[in-house]
């Protein structure tokens, strides 16, 4: 479930043996960063992308920039944060929109990156920020590509425009602007087929179309995995093509991302979407100092009340709030809270944003059953209403009769009940368990940059 | 072009990014110091042979050259290739081959390393050895894999069992055992929709496909095939050691060997793990799937 998981363990176990110390020599920090190495090196960050990186926190961590309020671990965990957050890349960066439609954004890879796949979760993604996107089957080579992207098309509901797998790519791209132009699309997104940066031929289709259009945004797709060679492919499409940005793809993986951290400080350029599952909504934008922090083992805060914020209606969250004050939280409001989450995506990817749960030894196993999710839900609706706001009425013959409209058992039954009213204990110390959790959060995290 | 100028050709961006590194360091180095072997180490790291593997390679190398009393790096090269040699083994592992046909060969792999173009590939030779072929069109989920796979079974011209998208992988490999049974087909070779190894869900989904195969005809799937993306860095061998505790992976095929410099990730994956490596995929044409012969390539790549 969490990004980067493995490197954030490395990092950490490095950093539990600073965080012992009072005081930090020379030589615990070469010894601290000989495991920092190691660790990215195994997340197939680049070579030389490490040895500098390795250095510039040494220079840091040694000697100057020692603030009183940070133990030296700290100070050194501080210095990798930051020194991580630049090499990908600083800040977000977005899509250029040009200010004359249709936008022309043309996606370029590898084999097998997920540039297709890629292409109908960005039209998603666009279509949900006021666009009106139009896919461009420009892959004429892979075997069933141009069906692919339409599939998704119909999946999404968004237009395709292909002209089959005779016309040249580039004269495709130049009717679909037409296409574009004729039917009020103001965003076009060409799937190009997959090609090794070496094959020149095929660069060379690609160049046509960039001269042919003139797309405002090149975007190249990354696999995660990718190894050591990942700085050649982009070095090499970005001098022969001129990449505007990068997707990273199938970033849900157990891969430790070194692709992430190499490619933007070897080409320059930005990482501006991570695919993150295989649903067509998996698309996020890629925020380095977010990741930066995952890598550190300290959550993805942000991305989650983003997620929330997206997805949970703002006005039943003050209506829950009202009723949490008021002890008057029901079943149906249990219900609701179900639906709410389920929206927000896999339980599981969201326990793995919560600081402190991405690295619990514990929970890195767990996994979130969704029938179980399914089966509650099933029980609460074989409820009658009234049941649900008062499930203290619920005796033998209702839990019979309960179990059998939802097709569980009783005890099943017995065992939510029990939750619900567990639940609803711990909802009562809530306003106590606010205030403590504060406390525990100053006493657990002195960094002051989080 | 004979077969050992193909893998020549097509191993030739690792042979440029790998071992020719080595050649420079040998001959840029007047005498066999520290800083030598910190280079060499660098140069394996950056060809995706794995941190620890080249470690290994390296401390290896020291020793033999301070048995040998080397003091300059000639001989270097040398050493590299009988370690490397060593790691990758000396005998071609066949595909399993029943006694009683069919053959049932499960395909497996995370998104985009190309299992369905290996498949096709697969199948085109095992054909030209005068095989009758049944492919099974198992990946229902991604959006047109079947037609992929169609395009590839007539393109070779064997038959093609399918199901609509969206149904149960077990169940089009279930009427994929029966249907072989029925025609008496010497080879069934199942596709399955890519998924990454972390997700326990789309694992339990293949292992269900496995439990119908057994099932089905024991004894099968006489193979289980990962196969694993070339350019993938040190991620590969997490693949295959989660798909191998799931599906028992008996062999790997490497694709787009073509396209990396990086071609190490084979000797880290040979290191690391004991299941054997019987493809490699060296272009984009239909015949570029080749049986792995640890001693041709390890001549290729240091020709």
């Amino acid at each position: 479930m969490a990004v980067f998981s493995s490197l954030a363990d490395k990092l950490q176990e490095t950093f539990k043996k600073l965080r012992g110390k009072g005081k930090l020599s020379e030589n615990d920090v070469n010894e601290a960063m000989r495991e920092v190495r190691v660790a990215l090196l195994e997340a197939d960050v680049n070579f030389k992308v490490v040895k500098d990186f390795i250095s510039r926190v040494k220079e840091r961590a040694v000697g100057v920039e020692v603030m009183e309020s940070l133990t030296p671990a700290q100070q050194v965990i501080k210095i990798v944060n930051e020194e991580l957050t630049n090499l990908m890349g600083g800040v977000q960066s977005k899509i250029n929109f040009s200010s004359r439609p249709p936008t022309i954004i043309m996606l370029v890879g590898l084999q097998g990156a997920g540039k297709t796949t890629t292409c109908g979760k960005l039209a998603n993604l666009l279509r949900k920020q006021g666009k009106r996107p139009l896919l461009v089957a420009g892959d004429i080579y892979r075997p069933a590509a141009i069906k692919q992207l339409q599939v998704l098309g119909q999946q999404l509901n968004i237009p395709v425009f292909s002209m089959g797998n005779q016309k040249s790519p580039v004269d495709i791209v130049q009717a679909s602007v037409e296409h574009a132009k004729n039917f009020g699309n103001d965003t076009i997104i060409v799937d190009t087929a997959g090609r090794l940066h070496i094959n020149e031929e095929l660069m060379g289709e690609l160049i046509s179309i960039k001269d042919r259009v003139k797309p405002h945004e090149i975007l190249l797709v990354v696999d995660a995995m990718t190894g050591q060679d990942v700085v050649n492919v982009a070095e090499s499409f970005h001098s022969k093509l001129g990449i505007d940005g990068l997707v990273l793809t199938k970033l849900d993986g157990d891969t430790r991302g070194g692709a992430a951290l190499s490619v933007k400080a070897v080409t320059g350029c930005p990482i501006k979407f991570a695919g993150m599952g295989e649903k067509l909504d998996a698309l996020e934008p890629f925020y380095p100092e977010r990741m930066a922090s995952r890598i550190l083992g300290m959550g993805d805060i942000l991305t989650f009340i983003e997620k929330a914020q997206a997805n949970l209606d703002a006005e039943k969250a003050r209506e829950m709030e009202k009723k949490l004050r008021q002890q008057q939280f029901t079943l149906e409001d249990f219900l609701d809270q179900l639906q709410q989450m389920k929206s927000m995506g896999p339980l599981e990817d969201i326990l793995g944003m919560i600081p402190g749960l991405g690295a619990n030894k514990h929970l890195k196993n767990f996994k979130v059953d969704e029938k179980e999710l399914a089966h509650t839900e099933a029980i609460i609706r074989s409820m009658t209403p009234e049941e649900r706001r008062n499930p203290n009425m619920i005796n033998g013959s209702r839990k019979r009769r309960i179990a059998k409209g939802s097709g569980v058992s009783v005890q099943h039954v017995n065992r939510l009940l029990k939750q619900f009213s567990e639940a609803q204990k711990m909802m009562k110390h809530l306003g106590g368990l606010k205030k403590h959790s504060k406390k525990g959060k100053k006493a657990g995290f002195k960094f002051p940059f989080f | 072009m004979g077969l050992f100028e193909q893998l020549k050709k097509g191993l030739a961006k690792t042979k440029n990014g790998f071992i020719d590194k080595v050649t420079e360091l040998v001959t840029g180095y007047k005498k066999l110091e520290p800083e030598f072997y910190d280079d060499l180490e660098a140069v394996l790291i950056q060809a995706d042979v794995g941190v620890h593997t080249a470690m290994d390679l390296v401390e290896k190398i020291r020793c033999k050259a301070e048995k040998d009393k080397l003091e300059t790096p000639d001989k270097v090269k040398e050493l590299l290739k009988e370690e490397i040699a060593k790691i990758l083994g000396e005998d071609t592992v066949p595909l399993n081959i029943p006694s009683e046909s069919p053959a049932v060969y499960l395909v497996v792999g995370v998104n985009g390393v190309g299992k369905t173009t290996t498949i096709g590939k697969l199948a085109y030779k095992l054909k030209l050895e005068g095989k009758k072929i049944l492919l099974v069109a198992g990946d229902t989920f991604r959006a047109a894999a079947i037609d992929q796979l169609e395009i590839w079974a007539n393109r070779v011209g064997v038959e093609m069992l399918k199901h609509q998208e969206g149904s149960d992988p077990a169940a089009v490999a279930y009427d994929g055992i029966q249907a072989a049974k029925a025609r008496c087909t010497d080879v069934v070779i199942i596709d399955t929709a890519g998924r990454l190894h972390n997700k326990s869900n789309l694992m339990e989904e293949i292992k269900k496909v496995r439990r119908v195969i057994e099932r089905e005809l024991p004894g099968a799937p006489h193979e289980v095939l990962l196969v694993l993306d070339a350019t993938t860095g040190q991620n590969a061998i997490a693949q295959a050691n989660l798909f191998k505790e799931a599906t028992g992976v008996t062999s790997i095929a490497i694709t787009k060997l073509d396209g990396t410099a990086k071609g190490g990730v084979i000797i880290g994956i040979c290191s690391q793990l004991d299941i054997p490596v019987k493809f490699i995929g060296i272009g984009e044409k239909i015949d570029d799937l080749k049986e792995f012969e640890p001693h041709d390539f390890v001549e290729a790549l240091f020709a």
